[in-house]
């Protein structure tokens, strides 16, 4: 329940947070938020040597709309993207998932570049992100460079970030008047979701269906070939590949993504703003 | 190495590991012992205090993380011999408490709650809770006790010193 | 106007909401300055023998005072731990020889400092030669593989004898079904910690987490094999105990051990994982139910026949079948009831007691029984239990199994339930949901249930107390009790307060030092009202006759002439006003004290009937509560907002045990809960607001009139909400889901029926 020990630098900048990760290499991990990170290392199955604390540097910490994009700073606290009245208006989806992560304490610490760095599949925030056709935008010692989200969780636990390179801002299209819908099927509301569904504007992604968040591409060319939400929805497992464990085997999960997607999918198209925390329609 | 914070309105300078988790700050280097620590997930909620006016999982902030900022535990809210802040006192009233160990995070998880929504029905009194565990009472009279408190308006939401 | 029967809250949040309560890993005693930190290696595998346990590495680490291993503990005997554990099935104090289970303890480091413990106990090797792991109880009957060769069997107690062959012959109908009532993990918000200090007189002080001091004083003592009076236990503020925290756990007197070893102070708090493989689970049976009777809803027997996990050191959890079967036949008059039981080792944690513990297990097997029997001859189920209960009596009543119920009204408690649920209106929601196809369908679950506390059947507990009122007025009460959130010292308080007239915040009462009180019961199994309670009052009673000795003397009255008078709090001449002595001055020259000790006449049955009402998604499985509606009747109560908090309590572990939770382990014997991210710990969001009904049928039993009321919301709720998710599923053809309830279950299942459906082109 306590971390190994390692040496703490407080970055004051983005650049030497950037040095001190070139510094260090892989020995080094960032820490934004830290509710991703410190709980693997207070079971020990993270050790990292150094940790570069960034969770100060507030001006990576921002929802502002930049053209037909929300620009939504790295260290955007998952609380502050949930109540931001930028994020509400243009981003509903994202909004709305922000507030679906963990619990309140968690949801003020959790940072959304922390949470996407993670590259856990089985995580809200990616999932909506994917779902947006977000653009991940990184900055490393050669400069910024930006990795669409369909490119950006490439394994469990594994994303395209270099070992030098920090992310810096997530980038989604303003999606304001766009339909919307968030199925995230849990034990207990507290939970990783077992399996979940983000549906808006055509596209739909799945978490905890595969090694990483992905989009539902079967539903997608279905929906755009005219297809019905309940036809479209039944195709939500293609390509997914669920693993078994104690709450679901590979067969529910499969299930579980057809229900959610076709879920999602309704609220999006119904033009209600979106399901109620529980999951229940409106 | 040294770090520096304002606990309950007091400022403190101490030198600490860079592992020391904030909750282990609190009660062994502070001597503030009310918050508890129940679980090593940051799961329950036991460990929850206010840190620059947002309620945390001090189990999952590392103390150097907390560096300058203003941190309240349980022990803050209320001077001694004095009448309780409106959350505890609701939280007595109510008999939203049993054997006590989830109830210093539970109040400052509830302070939090009403900070955001002044006026939450049960729903969300549960929902604003769902970081907390509780074994004793099965919820039901802390949901009451916050409810009380959300009575008394603006004081039940308020920490004493200026949170930021 | 009495404050017995009142509202009064709590004389002990004020300190608990301002600096907190303080408990076991809180202490700051200065004996403890300086003490070291225990951290425990525990196996990481479920069965094998040890091969080598490399210390070196960890005895050179920063901070380590020492590493402790099975081969230093040479004058330590293994643990019988109780009288019913087999020689051949003890328990070693650090696995030396072979592990059982994964979590058993290997080795202890000792640091100076907490955090350095970790990083040295990491650098223990412990390298083990794994055995078959023996997982599930049909594995460990088969006994292909034994854990302890010497025993030549995997069984560690049985219970009762083979059912007779022609048991159910004269049933028009007889259902059969498995039942699993799953193994859960207690989880009191405090983990087990201990701290061990040696005195230069010879004495060990122990604090340490637990529910009676008495009791693990006397543990310690003799698993030590030290002198009586050596051992001095104090029980400081509790986190919860919930039955996991009964008696003595080893490392307590481990540490004690640790402590006189190195000459210093020890002290031990776990961490939430270590608790999820240390701490004992709780429940674990697999249960076969026969019910038989007949098609005009008369059950004329009942039969159960368990086997129970052990885990791998026979502990409480061993000997609870019989309660089981003590209390199989519930509130039914049932002529023919059978119970028999065997209890069998596993490599997993040992079992426990957890709330209800070993009664829990049987209401939900007769509850479900019950509900089969009612689907089988096509009957409303609480038609079928009207037609089974026992009628009202004032007077006791033995049962086919040996129990004898003190006072009892089920049908009332049923008719209570059911009107305050409206459940004729649900039934009509219900069918209207059916005819409409909904997706979500409502599910309505009865249970009416029937439980013991206080006692074995055939003799009442004992409980002390003293009460003493100073000279200044206030009074301390000492009592064997041991609360550990249930709020005593505001219930005692209140007894005392009514009789004496002391005001509730002049009273102290003080419990679990075994110095100040050596003799004492604790707190389990819901006695503590109706014994220490019990025990207060008539304490205070005796006290009062002291005093009136003394005051006849001093104001030169009969002492039959005085009066209690609660305004002076003291005793006035019947008829002279103003002529009254106060208690307090009656202690002036000499202490005014008693100490008593009330022997109850037998154990209680508390009562009651639970309406849950559940919500299920047909197309994902989930469930959801939506209503849980009780009577849980413990006779005369004290402080009805105490006893709803124990009742809201318990109805929270009843439902997280029937919806969510569940101890899993992979077929190795890994532990595949040990975090409570991933143990299914039932959280506010799963849980509706309850609706209590009161009811108050009074026992003959004890002077308060007074039964337990501790489990009774876990006994009752439980069967409620598993009989209500399969009601809710049960016109698509579903008869039964074992708990937890889950969501895949539960799809499952409607699943299954509805292909066994178009297989042999029925509809159900």
């Amino acid at each position: 329940m306590i971390p190994a020990p390692f040496e703490y630098v407080r970055a004051g900048s983005v650049e030497q947070a950037l040095d001190a990760l070139a510094e260090h290499g892989d020995e080094a991990k960032l820490l934004a938020g830290g509710h991703s990170l410190l709980p693997l290392m207070k079971l020990r199955l993270a050790v990292p040597s150094v940790l570069v604390d960034i969770g100060h540097l507030h001006d990576l910490s921002c929802v502002r709309v930049e053209g037909d994009q929300v620009v939504i700073g790295a260290t955007t606290r998952q609380h502050e993207l949930e109540t931001s009245s930028v994020a509400l208006t243009e981003a509903p989806l994202l909004a709305h998932v922000a507030g679906r992560v963990g619990d309140p304490q968690v949801r003020h610490r959790g940072t959304i570049g922390g949470t996407v760095a993670h590259g856990d599949p089985a995580s809200d925030l990616p999932t909506a992100l994917l779902a947006l056709d977000a653009v991940v935008v990184a900055q490393g010692p050669t400069g910024r460079r930006e990795i669409a989200a369909t490119e950006f969780f490439l394994g469990f636990f594994e994303t395209a970030l270099a070992a030098d390179e920090m992310i810096v801002e997530l980038r989604v299209p303003r999606t304001g008047s766009v339909g919307w819908g968030y199925e995230k099927f849990t034990r207990r509301e507290n939970d990783w979701p077992i399996v979940a569904a983000a549906a808006v504007d055509g596209r739909v992604a799945l978490a905890n269906m595969s090694g990483t968040v992905l989009r539902a591409t079967a539903v997608e060319q279905a929906l755009a070939g005219g297809a019905s939400i309940a036809e479209a929805a039944d195709l939500a497992a293609e390509g997914t590949s669920p693993s078994s464990d104690m709450h679901a085997d590979g067969e529910y999960r499969r299930h579980l993504a057809r229900l959610l997607t076709r879920r999602a999918l309704e609220a999006a198209s119904s033009g209600l703003s979106g399901p109620s925390r529980s999951g229940r329609p409106r | 190495m040294q770090i520096s914070m304002i606990v309950n309105g007091q400022t403190r300078t101490d030198d600490v590991e860079p592992r020391l988790l904030l909750a282990h700050y609190l009660r062994e280097v502070c001597g503030l012992r009310a918050t508890n620590i129940g679980c090593d997930t940051t799961s329950c909620g036991a460990c929850t205090v206010i840190v620059d006016g947002l309620t945390v999982k001090s189990c999952t902030v590392l103390a150097v993380q907390a560096q300058d900022s203003r941190v309240t535990t349980m022990e803050g809210l209320s001077a001694p011999d004095s009448e309780l802040h409106p959350v505890p006192a609701a939280f007595r009233a109510e008999h939203g408490l049993q054997c006590g160990f989830c109830t210093p995070g539970m109040v400052m998880a509830a302070i939090g709650l009403l900070a955001d929504n002044p006026d939450p029905t049960d729903r969300e009194v549960r929902e604003g809770l769902e970081g907390n565990l509780c074994r004793c009472t099965g919820y039901h009279n802390i949901v009451r006790a916050v409810r009380t408190a959300a009575q008394a308006g603006p004081a039940a939401s308020a920490v004493p010193g200026p949170t930021r | 106007m009495s404050i017995l029967g009142t509202r009064v809250v709590r004389t002990e949040d004020p300190l608990f909401l301002t600096q907190g309560a303080t408990y076991t890993d809180d202490l700051t005693d200065e004996r403890l300055s300086g003490a070291l930190h225990a951290t425990f290696v525990r196996s990481q595998v479920a069965h094998g023998r040890v091969l080598t346990v490399d210390t070196a590495e960890a005895a050179r680490a920063s901070g380590v005072v020492a590493v402790i291993t099975a081969a230093d503990l040479v004058d330590l005997e293994p643990l019988r731990g109780y009288s019913f554990v087999a020689k051949t099935m003890v328990r070693p104090w650090l696995a030396g020889e072979t592990v059982r289970f994964v979590g058993d303890p290997v080795a202890v480091v000792l640091t100076e400092q907490r955090y350095q413990g970790e990083d040295a106990a990491e650098l223990v090797a412990v390298d083990i030669e794994p055995y078959p792991a023996v997982v599930r109880l049909a594995d460990s009957v088969r006994e292909a593989t034994l854990l302890f060769p010497d025993a030549g069997t995997n069984v560690a107690k049985t219970f009762g004898d083979p059912r007779p062959k022609d048991f159910f012959d004269d049933c028009e109908v007889v259902v059969s079904q498995a039942i699993v009532n799953q193994r859960v993990a207690p989880v009191p918000l405090e983990t087990r910690a201990a701290a061990a200090y040696w005195g230069t007189d010879g004495r060990v002080t122990i604090w340490c987490s637990n529910q009676g001091a008495q009791q693990v004083r006397d543990q310690i003592t003799e698993w030590l094999h030290l002198d009586d009076g050596l051992v001095h236990v104090i029980t400081p503020d509790v986190g919860g105990g919930f039955g996991a925290k009964i008696g003595a756990d080893p490392e307590f007197a481990l540490i004690a051990w640790l402590a006189r070893h190195q000459g210093r102070p020890v002290r031990w708090a776990e961490s939430r994982s270590e608790n999820l493989v240390g701490m004992v689970h709780g429940r674990g049976q697999d249960q076969t139910v026969s019910i038989g009777g007949r098609r005009d809803g008369t059950v004329q027997a009942y039969s159960i026949e368990i086997v129970q996990d052990s885990g791998a050191y026979p502990w409480l959890g061993t000997a609870l079948p019989s309660l089981t079967i003590l209390m199989a036949p519930g509130v039914y008059a049932i002529d023919e009831v059978h119970g028999s039981a065997r209890s069998l080792v596993t490599n997993t944690t040992p079992t426990g007691a957890y709330r209800g513990a070993g009664r829990p297990e049987a209401t939900a097997a007769i509850e479900r029984a019950m509900d089969l029997f009612a689907a089988e001859i096509g009957m409303d189920p609480a038609e079928v239990r009207r037609r089974n209960l026992l009628p009202a009596f004032t007077e006791p009543h033995k049962t086919p199994t040996g129990a004898t119920y003190d006072s009892g009204n089920y049908l009332a408690a049923l008719e209570e339930v059911l009107a305050a649920a409206g459940y004729d209106d649900l039934r009509r929601e219900q069918a209207l949901r059916r005819d409409r196809g909904d997706v979500y369908q409502l599910g309505v679950g009865i249970s009416t249930y029937v439980e013991i506390t206080g006692g074995e059947p055939d003799e009442g507990g004992e409980e002390h107390a003293q009460v003493e009122v100073h000279a200044d007025g206030q009074a301390t009460i000492l009592t064997g009790a041991s609360p550990h959130g249930q709020g005593h010292a505001t219930g005692f308080a209140m007894l005392a307060s009514a009789q004496l007239g002391i005001p509730l915040d002049k009273i102290t009462v003080q419990h679990g030092d075994t110095d100040r009180i050596p003799e004492g019961g604790g707190t389990m199994g819901s006695r503590s009202l109706q014994q220490g309670g019990a025990a207060v009052h008539q304490a205070a009673g005796e006290l009062i006759d002291l005093a009136r000795q003394r005051a006849a003397r001093i104001l030169e009255a009969n002492p039959d002439d005085l009066i209690v008078d609660l305004p002076l709090a003291g005793l006035s001449v019947r008829g002279t006003p103003g002529t009254g002595i106060s208690f307090a001055d009656l202690a002036a020259d000499e202490p005014l004290l008693v100490d008593s000790t009330f022997r109850a006449a037998a154990a209680t049955y508390p009562f009651g009937a639970h309406v849950a009402v559940v919500e299920v998604d047909t197309e994902s499985g989930k469930a959801e509560v939506v209503r849980l509606v009780s009577v849980d009747d413990a006779g005369t109560i004290l402080n009805p907002l105490l006893a709803e908090g124990q009742r809201h309590g318990g109805i929270a572990q009843g439902v997280g045990q029937a919806l969510l939770e569940e101890i899993l382990y992979d077929d190795a014997g890994n532990p595949l809960t040990s975090t409570l991210a991933d143990y299914p710990f039932v959280s506010a969001t799963e849980l509706p607001s309850f609706e209590l009904i009161a009811m108050e049928t009074v026992t003959g039993m004890n002077p308060l009139g007074a039964k337990g009321i501790g489990e009774a919301g876990t006994i009752g709720s439980t069967p409620a909400v598993q009989n209500a998710v399969i009601d809710a599923v049960a016109h698509l053809g579903v008869r039964h889901i074992d708990m937890p309830t889950t969501p895949m279950r539960v799809w499952r299942a409607i699943n299954e029926a509805r292909s066994a459906a178009d297989a042999t082109g029925t509809e159900s």
